[in-house]
């Protein structure tokens, strides 16, 4: 009886291993670090990020700046933390976007056979495009800006997230307590809402943290391409694009942005492997 | 096994189909006029009116879906705006360019991809495993422009060893363009790298783990003769489902890594015709990449059927 009181619920079990879990603890700090800084930009950063200095121009970081300025002498810090907060904020919408119409998408396909079949030849079409192609392809028809790399990204990615929501219900449709539940009669939305939805959640939230990281660098890359949010606003991408043509002798503009850049990346995806770990043990990768 | 392939190849065919459409109707989505878009700001009314007519947008929709079909099913993607020349022809220049690229990109990928996941998969849990998997965690990681970026720094202008850019075909000088592709090669590979590590090294973690690895061991095999015949062989398979992902990252990853290296590949190309609103180049080269890459997959799915005698048999 005691026991029974005492159990914690199973979300602060599974809490409790995840930070037990040393990667994934480690990837939490990193992209926790790039999170915090794109949330306090307004508080950590005194200079406007656009702010034009010539006379500061191309100073290595020191303690006036301690990032640096570039070739506007426009602070570095202030550009990189600004830009953490657009990818930040591009790559959880991405992550939203492809949460709610990927899972849509996926439980459709898997749930009503009759709709698999169109639903999936169209995602196989949009699956065999290179992602970042095709990125660089709608983007470039809406133009740039930053709404438009969202949608961009998300067409790109909702198929791949709605193949793996798929996967999950069709293996959990067959499940007996799903047939138990059919037969005592309950209805389709009721099915995939409370039986099926839960127990999918795993794989979904694991593909979701590899997602981010590929939100922010393909981000990165449009807009490094050019095809990004339109300068002055910073971001990553547009930073080291500005910084390449004096990168031999100013190298401090391209190797910051890309420090933050690759430490986002593998924060999360350390953050992944952790909770492919332990919310989907049959994907797991050590042993 | 030519049963496998036509059946293989015919369910591409539909893919082809919806992609072909998709890239059709990627020219219709553009906000406005897409004449006046792609003539720039400085044209004049009649300029934008000629245009138009040569891209066949004042045509009704239905008619110019037929051009286009009937334009692919002879090869004819249309007319680049830039290049003022047919996109096939610009495509089918620039592509060898890509090709050699992404293969080169492919080799160092299967080499040290391959040796990394194997000798970490040997070595469970040793410092050798630790430090490939900490190496394959840095290659997923790394923005592959951005390595580009250092190792133009360090390698191009620092030490002076490779040149910073710029490119040489290896049927003019073989030496020239090792030295013009090793650079953009490594940056490539780097991704796939990792990818191909991590994934060599669960499935040969998984295949040692079988009875039939202990049975050869028990009856006295070379541990060398047990891991290359019995397991390697046995874990390429499921790898082999790998190169289809990894070729499409390469072609993928020379878009960014042609423009940063000056190559004149069909990357650079694709960014050019965007960065310059030459749809009709766009259009084409999506087309085109895409229907190359879902024939590698096609041919991928293939020898994965071979490889494995159990789906060789199944669908005999």
């Amino acid at each position: 009886m005691k026991t029974a009181e005492t159990r914690r619920h199973p979300a602060w079990e599974t809490l409790g291993r995840l930070l037990r879990h040393r990667m994934f603890a480690m990837g939490l700090c990193l992209f926790g670090i790039i999170v915090v800084a794109g949330v306090l930009a307004p508080v950590i950063t005194s200079v406007d990020p656009t702010k034009l200095a010539m006379r500061f121009k191309f100073r290595p970081p020191s303690a006036d700046f301690v990032f640096g300025t570039d070739n506007f002498g426009r602070s570095l810090w202030s550009r990189v933390i600004w830009g953490a907060q657009l990818s930040m904020m591009i790559g959880a919408s991405v992550v939203l976007l492809n949460a709610v119409f990927g899972t849509l998408i996926g439980a459709v396909a898997g749930y009503f056979p009759r709709l698999d079949n169109v639903l999936m030849r169209l995602n196989d079409a949009l699956m065999a495009f290179p992602a970042i192609l095709l990125a660089i392809g709608i983007t470039s028809v809406l133009g740039p800006s930053t709404v438009n790399v969202i949608l961009a990204l998300s067409i790109v990615y909702i198929p791949r997230t709605a193949r793996i929501v798929r996967a999950s219900v069709i293996v959990l449709r067959e499940m007996e307590y799903v047939q138990a539940a059919v037969a005592a009669g309950a209805g389709h939305w009721r099915i995939l809402r409370r039986h099926i939805m839960p127990n999918a959640m795993g794989p979904l939230i694991v593909q979701l943290s590899f997602l981010f990281a590929y939100a922010v660098l393909s981000e990165a890359t449009l807009s490094f391409l050019g095809l990004g949010a339109v300068p002055p606003t910073p971001t990553w991408g547009n930073i080291m694009a500005e910084g390449r043509q004096y990168m031999t002798d100013s190298f401090w503009i391209i190797t910051i942005p890309g420090v933050a850049l690759m430490v986002t990346v593998l924060g999360l995806n350390l953050l992944g492997d952790g909770l492919r770990d332990v919310l989907d043990p049959r994907l797991r990768i050590q042993q | 096994m030519f049963g496998i392939f036509v059946r293989r190849f015919a369910s591409a065919l539909p893919i082809i189909l919806i992609v072909s459409l998709m890239t059709f109707s990627l020219m219709h989505f553009i906000p406005g006029d897409p004449a006046a878009a792609m003539a720039g700001l400085s044209a004049t009314p009649d300029m934008i009116i000629q245009l138009r007519h040569d891209l066949g947008l004042d045509e009704p929709f239905l008619t110019q879906l037929f051009t286009w079909y009937s334009g692919l099913l002879h090869g004819n993607l249309g007319r680049s705006i830039l290049m003022g020349k047919p996109v096939m022809e610009v495509m089918l220049f620039r592509l060898p360019v890509t090709v050699a690229l992404s293969a080169y990109a492919l080799v160092i990928t299967l080499v040290i991809g391959l040796v990394a996941g194997v000798f970490a998969a040997l070595r469970h849990n040793s410092w050798v495993d630790q430090a490939a998997m900490v190496f394959s965690m840095l290659g997923i990681s790394l923005p592959n422009f951005w390595l580009g970026l250092l190792m133009i720094i360090i390698f191009g202008v620092w030490l002076g060893w490779l040149p910073t850019g710029g490119y040489v075909a290896f049927s003019d000088d073989p030496v020239g363009w090792l030295r013009t592709s090793t650079m953009p090669a490594v940056s490539l590979a780097l991704l796939q790298v990792g990818l191909l590590a991590r994934i060599t090294r669960s499935t040969m973690l998984e295949v040692l783990r079988q009875d039939y690895i202990r049975t050869a061991r028990a009856k006295g095999l070379k541990w060398r003769v047990v891991v290359v015949k019995h397991a390697l062989v046995n874990a390429l398979i499921p790898i082999t489902t790998v190169v289809g992902i990894i070729v499409s990252l390469s072609v993928s990853g020379s878009v960014v890594t042609e423009s940063l290296f000056s190559i004149p590949g069909v990357g650079q190309l694709l960014t050019q015709g965007v960065l310059n609103r030459d749809y009709p180049l766009v259009q084409g080269g999506l087309l085109i990449v895409t229907t190359l890459l879902v024939f590698v997959n096609v041919l991928v799915d293939v020898s994965y059927a071979l490889l494995d005698p159990r789906v060789r048999h199944e669908n005999r």
